[in-house]
Formats: structure tokens, C-alpha cells, sequence
């Protein structure tokens, strides 16, 4: 099936702040934009110390639910918010700190009458990860969580790593731990 | 229902847990990833982020003067597993200077540091999915993951493709470097995959009087029109 063989990943190693940092690589709104929201984390590793040589990667959908794209079944939809890229990037800070800004997603149809809940995407990237792990973000205020597929399929139990909570006015808090007893639930896309 | 979906490849990437790699020991997930079906979040992504500058395609004219070192272009394709081209997508590449020192306050070691080299750049695919920059070839380096360890010279890169479940970070190696035997990313890559991170010197596309060539083309997961099944979650693929 497969006619030209796949890439393999490398890790990203310690040096990436040469290659893939922009300033503006947090706002995935233009500052100032209204209802915007700050997302922001320590990411950890499997000791409990913080990972300082990282970098998340975020993609969601606009607050009606749609994606400037030709692939979204739905069609491209121009973002309602002016200045949306749906796409952040936040290298990791000498304390692990993350932080994105951006506008609270809309939620998805799922197919089958099922609905996802309003979530972001997350790929997260470091030295000694070899491949970049998937993970998910979603909000502790949102009733629509209890019904969404992907955290009907996480043992109830590990549902809390996905899970960002509301940490003041229009902030989001969501550590990510590599590894350890409080791992986060990484995915396989 | 037809879906677009983006099948997972068997055989290609390390497993995270490669423990000739010191730094997975504590930064590798140790659970098995949960399958997440590929819904509208994961086949769209990104198409276009960042700005390119005018010298971003060129490492060897960001600076007032010239880099020292072999120059060199590192051109190729950026295609889908279905051989389709993969058009207007950023490509981001870094690298060491041609002493093997990168331009960053974590790398100290004693080569020199080029102060007309930061060893960063980015272009963007053209309709055919072609890439090309100029930089200059980049030296190998040691680190500490055991004695004596040095790197292959290896130049970063990073894509997008057009959805989420595209993105690849990856590194681009030289062909016959003797570091290749002894380096564990290198090898973290199953036997047989390897190579392709291999560039490929070629004279044809090499510039009389100016620079040496690589070609490298890029692969990413390839896309399918398929009738949709529910993926049952509870049974991940082997990986």
C-alpha cells in the first residue's frame, strides 16, 4: 500500500530554540483580542524535575468549531475571531513553564450523533524524546466533558491529566508529566 | 461515512524507550499511548505559521560577513507516503556551525563559535513540495550520553505537512559518516528505516565555482479515503 517509505523521527534535542522559536509563537490570538484565554503548565519529567529544554505545540479549533482547512468535511471556514491561527507553540522556560493565549475552542461533531468536547491537540517535543508524545487539553469547566469519545476511552482515573483548571480569571492550569506516578495520558494519532 | 484518515506507520520511528539514549531514561512515557481516532482536530493543522525573512532560505548570509566552512544547498521533496507532493508547508532546520557548536548558551564545548553563523532557517515547499537552502556543511560534535560519544553531523529539521497527525521533527545525516555505528539516535531507528535520514550527495544539482549538493526528500504519513469504522479504542495497534 505504502509506495514511498515514511521519514523516521528524531528528537528534537536541547538546541531547538535556534530553529523554531518566533516571538509571537504563543499567541495564537493577536494581544488584546477579546475573551482571550491563558493556558500555561510545567512540564515534568519522570523524576519530578522540570523539563527546561521543551516545547509544546497546540491546535484547535476556532469558538464556533471550525477550522480554516480544506479537510475539515465541513469545509475551510474563515476563523471568527480576526487574527486566529489556531496553531501556538511555547518553548519550555528555565522553571518548565509553558504558555499559550488563545480564545476557548468550540466544540466537534464526532460522527455517530457523538460530540467532542472543546479540546486542543497537543504535541510535545524534548531531548530525549525521540518522537514527539500527543496529548490533549481540555477545560475543568465544561459539562460537555462527560460525554466526549476520546475521555470516555482514558480509565476514568487518568481523565484529570487531560483536564486544564481554571487558575483565576480567563487562565487555564495544565501540568504535563512525561512519566512518574502522575504520567500523562499520551495518545497514539 | 468516508473519512480522510492518516494510517499509522509500523517499522519507522524509534520506540520512545531506546535506553542507549540516556535522555529518554526519564522523559520517555512509560504507559502505552491510548489510540486516539483521527477526527476533525487531528487531520487539519496548521498550513501556514511564522514569517519568513528574506535570508531565512540562505544560513550563510544572515550575518555581515561569511560563515567559515563548506558551503553546501540540501535540497529535495517534501511528499506524502502516497507520493504526493506536500506544497506551500515550513520546513525549519537547525544546526551547528562547521566546528560542531551550535549558537546556544547550553553548548560549551571548546570549538569555535562562528560569529557570522547562527545556524537557523526556515522556506516553505513550492507547488511541487520542493525545498532548497544554503548553508554550510556542519561539523560533528561529542556529548555526554556515554565516553567518547560524538554526534554525526546532522542537520534538524522540522514539518508540518497539512494535518496535525503530519508533523515530523526528524534529522538529516551525510552519507558514509563513520559516526553513523556508534551514535543511539541514529540507531534508535529500526534496522532498515535508517538510511532514509541519509542525504545524498549529487553533482548534477552541484553549483560550479559555489556550493556541494544534498538531496533529501521527506516523507510523510499519507492520507486515505476510507469508509469509516469505529475504531475501537481499547485495543492500541503494536507499536
Amino acid at each position: 500500500m505504502t509506495e514511498y517509505p515514511l521519514t523516521p523521527s528524531q528528537t528534537v534535542g536541547p538546541y531547538l530554540s535556534l530553529g523554531l522559536t518566533w516571538p509571537a509563537g504563543p499567541d495564537v490570538v493577536p494581544p488584546g483580542t477579546p475573551d482571550a484565554i491563558r493556558i500555561s503548565g510545567v512540564l515534568f519529567d519522570g523524576a519530578g524535575a522540570v523539563v527546561p529544554d521543551g516545547m509544546i505545540e497546540t491546535w484547535q479549533a476556532d469558538p464556533d468549531g471550525r477550522f480554516a482547512h480544506p479537510d475539515d468535511p465541513r469545509g475551510a471556514a474563515e476563523p471568527g475571531v480576526p487574527g486566529f491561527l489556531g496553531f501556538g507553540r511555547s518553548t519550555t522556560d528555565a522553571e518548565g513553564r509553558w504558555e499559550i493565549r488563545t480564545v476557548r475552542p468550540g466544540a466537534l461533531p464526532a460522527g455517530d450523533g457523538l460530540t467532542e468536547a472543546p479540546h486542543l491537540d497537543v504535541s510535545v517535543f524534548a531531548r530525549g524524546l525521540l518522537d514527539r508524545v500527543v496529548t490533549r487539553i481540555y477545560f475543568s469547566d465544561e459539562p460537555a466533558n462527560d460525554t466526549d469519545p476520546v475521555l470516555g476511552d482514558v480509565p476514568t482515573e487518568r481523565r484529570e491529566t487531560l483536564v486544564a483548571q481554571k487558575d483565576g480569571d480567563g487562565d487555564y492550569r495544565l501540568d504535563i508529566h512525561l512519566q512518574g506516578p502522575r504520567e500523562t495520558v499520551f495518545f497514539q494519532v | 461515512m468516508t473519512e480522510l484518515i492518516y494510517p499509522y506507520a509500523e517499522d519507522t520511528h524509534p520506540p520512545l524507550d531506546s535506553p542507549g539514549y540516556r535522555s529518554t531514561g526519564l522523559r520517555a512515557p512509560t504507559r502505552r499511548p491510548i489510540v486516539l481516532p483521527q477526527r476533525f482536530t487531528e487531520i487539519t493543522g496548521p498550513l501556514l505559521v511564522g514569517e519568513i525573512g528574506p535570508n531565512d532560505h540562505d544560513l550563510t548570509r544572515q550575518h555581515d560577513g561569511e560563515p567559515q566552512g563548506q558551503r553546501i544547498t540540501v535540497s529535495g521533496r517534501v511528499l506524502d507516503s502516497g507520493g504526493r507532493p506536500v506544497p506551500d508547508t515550513l520546513v525549519e532546520v537547525w544546526q551547528a556551525n562547521a566546528a560542531g557548536r551550535y549558537r546556544h548558551a547550553g553548548d560549551t564545548w571548546p570549538a569555535p563559535i562562528d560569529p557570522n553563523f547562527s545556524g537557523g532557517g526556515r522556506v516553505v515547499t513550492n507547488s511541487l513540495g520542493e525545498y532548497s537552502f544554503t548553508t554550510v556543511r556542519p561539523g560533528a560534535y561529542p556529548w555526554g550520553n556515554h565516553p567518547n560519544a560524538w554526534r554525526p553531523a546532522h542537520i534538524h529539521f522540522s514539518l508540518f505537512g497539512r494535518a496535525f497527525t503530519q508533523r515530523l521533527v526528524t534529522q538529516m545525516y551525510f552519507p558514509d559518516d563513520p559516526l553513523f555505528a556508534y551514535d543511539p539516535i541514529y540507531n534508535s531507528v529500526p534496522e532498515g528505516a535508517r538510511e532514509r535520514m541519509v542525504s545524498r550527495f549529487d553533482l548534477d544539482t552541484t553549483q560550479p565555482n559555489w556550493a556541494l549538493s544534498y538531496r533529501w526528500d521527506i516523507v510523510l504519513r499519507g492520507r486515505e479515503q476510507t469508509v469509516f469504522e469505529q475504531v475501537d479504542a481499547g485495543e492500541p495497534h503494536d507499536d
